[in-house]
């Protein structure tokens, strides 16, 4: 009986101090500060100049953060846990068709039509929205919607998943059918949202021109401020009770419902919760792109926000973070280098970290921590 | 968002008017005739095999049972259908006078009042030894509250209670993932202890203990007496023998009971020495 008593009777008890430790507030810190200048140095230094970023790579970043939210909802609800979804790039895209939906009225008539619907619609012959195109010319309803769509198709699905006690694989590719059936249905021209089209040829977002420099940096600024904004939130959520309550369902869920806990509620809350942020990601993606279209939702983009994850470091929240911008950094680069190799090496990538980084980049990070702490 | 369907308490002890004299006070379970736990005719059968075979048994409040039987003599399964993981095929479950068990969700079950702990092990082994009793202790289980609470200084000394009476104090910080057997074992009853449980349910407390730690959890076992009403299911003779104390040892056979009385008792009756002590 007389087990490993370590000498700590001192220590404090694990309460609430920081969200963060103080190297990683400063790192955090710094990285947004940087993040923040880019767009800054693209409008005040001339092309030429030494310190003038490219519009191409304020964009590129701007999509990254994008992703990044997708990748750190997701690890919300893999990582912590414990629920593998392979359709997260469904609430991605319903996030954007919200927003999208916005910006197609928005175009007013600028389009090849110059008529009162959108071109598809006009294609299609169709003489009048269709009853859930109601009130989206207002912009306050499209957000609204971005966090609507996403969050009731998560809560009902969740629902009827969680409660029928659907777990582990079994879930995982009820998920990869989930968004494989929503791909099908907005690929359908009747379905009203531009069929394999879907939407683009945006020209204004709340009156200003969606392709002018403030207009993008403004974008870029609220992506960032997003990404920032759902990372503490998340942060906040993992730390509180409820986050060890997450982990306890990732690690043994029976136990926990039989302390009294019902598992349902708490996967419930952290389900929507991701599908939502992920979501307000597809929304802020698709002016900076300035398209969406069904092809967001195929179950290989899905996978795709899986391995972003994984390479970061599932159980973590920089970790896919940091995982978004390394692997989608490789993307462009070896898309423009070898383009037909790209998806050899993402296979091979996450082979790779499977094998010999099943922590990702932040368990190699943390490895190295405790190395120079006990040289 | 959540809406966790609260276990209708039933009549209380107090509101029927006659608090259990000299009995502890359990709140929300009404054991105004003295028992907490009645099983009636419990039948558990799958695909015709009967676990369970018109099992009838009942723990009275502050009692310390011991069952004993061989493997296959439905233990396991009775703990089940007592938490809810079981559905009975016919027969009635009831805690107290008035909650029906065989109507109630496992979690459901647990906010009642019935703790229990499984054979293996089973604590949260990502989590630190504070975090598991944390976890397990007694408050409102709902996402929302959940999210919000804070530990009180008196809940934090509730802790420290449980810490030192399972042996774990100086070890709150460790994962309990790191814990030996033997103390992950006390670890998983301290949880029980945290949710304040007018009756525990331990299933083989000293499976895989060396003979120190057996001595320990029947010294823990003891020192709980009388403050819970316990069942503990058991292979080990030994340790039988020195919780039981002269009280009821109950011997499961094929699914139903096959004796009850005391060690001495028990051991002299042909029928229990047939089944199960052997020569």
């Amino acid at each position: 009986m007389n087990g490993p008593v370590s000498k700590q009777v001192a220590q404090p008890l694990p309460q609430r101090a920081s969200l963060f430790s103080r190297p990683a507030w400063t790192g955090i810190a710094a990285c947004a500060i940087v993040l923040a200048l880019l767009p800054l140095l693209n409008l005040v230094f001339p092309s030429g100049s030494a310190l003038h970023v490219s519009d191409y790579t304020v964009s590129v970043v701007g999509k990254f953060m994008c992703y990044a939210m997708a990748a750190m909802a997701l690890d919300l609800v893999w990582g912590y846990t414990g629920i593998l979804s392979l359709g997260h790039g469904v609430f991605f895209a319903l996030g954007g068709y919200a927003l999208g939906m916005y910006l197609m009225r928005a175009i007013g008539h600028d389009g090849v039509y110059q008529s009162d619907l959108p071109d598809f619609m006009v294609f299609l012959n169709w003489k009048a929205y269709p009853w859930y195109w109601w009130m989206t010319q207002h912009f306050w309803y499209a957000l609204l919607l971005m966090v609507l769509a996403p969050g009731l198709l998560a809560f009902v699905f969740g629902y009827f998943a969680f409660r029928s006690r659907i777990r582990g694989v079994y879930f995982s590719i009820i998920t990869q059918a989930m968004t494989y059936a929503f791909m099908l249905l907005f690929f359908r021209n009747e379905t009203g949202f531009g069929g394999n089209n879907g939407f683009t040829d945006f020209k204004r977002i709340v009156g200003y021109d969606i392709t002018s420099s403030a207009t993008r940096t403004a974008l870029y600024l609220a992506t960032l401020a997003a990404l920032f904004g759902s990372l503490l939130l998340c942060r906040w959520i993992v730390t509180s009770r409820l986050g060890r309550v997450l982990q306890a369902v990732r690690d043994s869920e029976s136990r926990l419902m039989f302390i009294g806990y019902n598992p349902l509620w708490f996967k419930l809350f952290v389900w929507v919760l991701s599908a939502v942020l992920c979501g307000i990601a597809g929304a802020l993606y698709v002016p900076q792109v300035g398209i969406i279209n069904p092809s967001e939702m195929s179950p290989a983009n899905s996978i795709e926000i899986v391995i972003w994850a994984a390479v970061g470091g599932r159980g973590t929240l920089l970790g896919p973070i940091i995982g978004a911008f390394t692997v989608n950094g490789l993307k462009s680069w070896f898309t423009g280098a070898f383009p037909n190799l790209w998806l050899f090496a993402l296979g091979a990538l996450f082979v790779l970290v499977t094998l010999f980084m099943p922590q990702g980049i932040m368990g190699l990070i943390r490895k190295l921590q405790k190395k120079r702490e006990t040289p | 968002m959540s809406n966790i369907p609260h276990v209708a308490p039933g009549r209380s002890a107090y509101e029927a008017g006659e608090a259990a004299y000299g009995r502890i006070k359990p709140q929300g379970v009404d054991t105004a005739h003295g028992a907490i736990l009645y099983l009636e005719d419990v039948t558990v059968s799958f695909d015709g095999f009967k676990a369970l075979n018109n099992l009838n048994l009942d723990i009275s409040v502050g009692e310390l049972r011991c069952i004993i039987g061989p493997n296959g003599a439905g233990k396991t399964t009775m703990m089940d259908v007592i938490t809810g993981k079981t559905r009975p095929t016919s027969g009635s479950a009831y805690f107290g006078q008035s909650i029906d068990l065989t109507k109630m969700t496992e979690y459901a079950i647990a906010h009642a009042g019935i703790g229990r702990k499984f054979q293996r092990p089973t604590v949260f082994e990502q989590h630190t030894v504070f975090e598991n009793l944390e976890l397990a202790m007694k408050h409102d289980k709902r996402v929302r509250p959940t999210l919000f609470s804070r530990l009180t200084s008196e809940q934090e000394g509730r802790i420290a209670d449980i810490l030192r009476l399972i042996r774990l104090h100086g070890s709150e910080r460790r994962l309990a993932g790191l814990l030996s057997h033997g103390q992950k074992q006390w670890l998983e009853i301290g949880m029980l202890l945290m949710q304040e449980p007018q009756l525990l349910l331990l299933d083989e407390p000293v499976a895989g203990m060396s003979d120190a730690e057996t001595a320990r959890t029947a010294e823990l076992l003891n020192e709980l007496r009388g403050q819970h009403s316990i069942v503990v299911v058991e292979h080990d003779m030994g340790f039988v023998a020195d919780i039981a104390q002269g009280e009821k040892v109950t011997v499961l056979h094929e699914g139903s009971v096959l004796a009850h009385g005391t060690m001495e008792q028990l051991q002299a009756d042909e029928r229990v020495i047939e089944v199960y002590l052997g020569r």
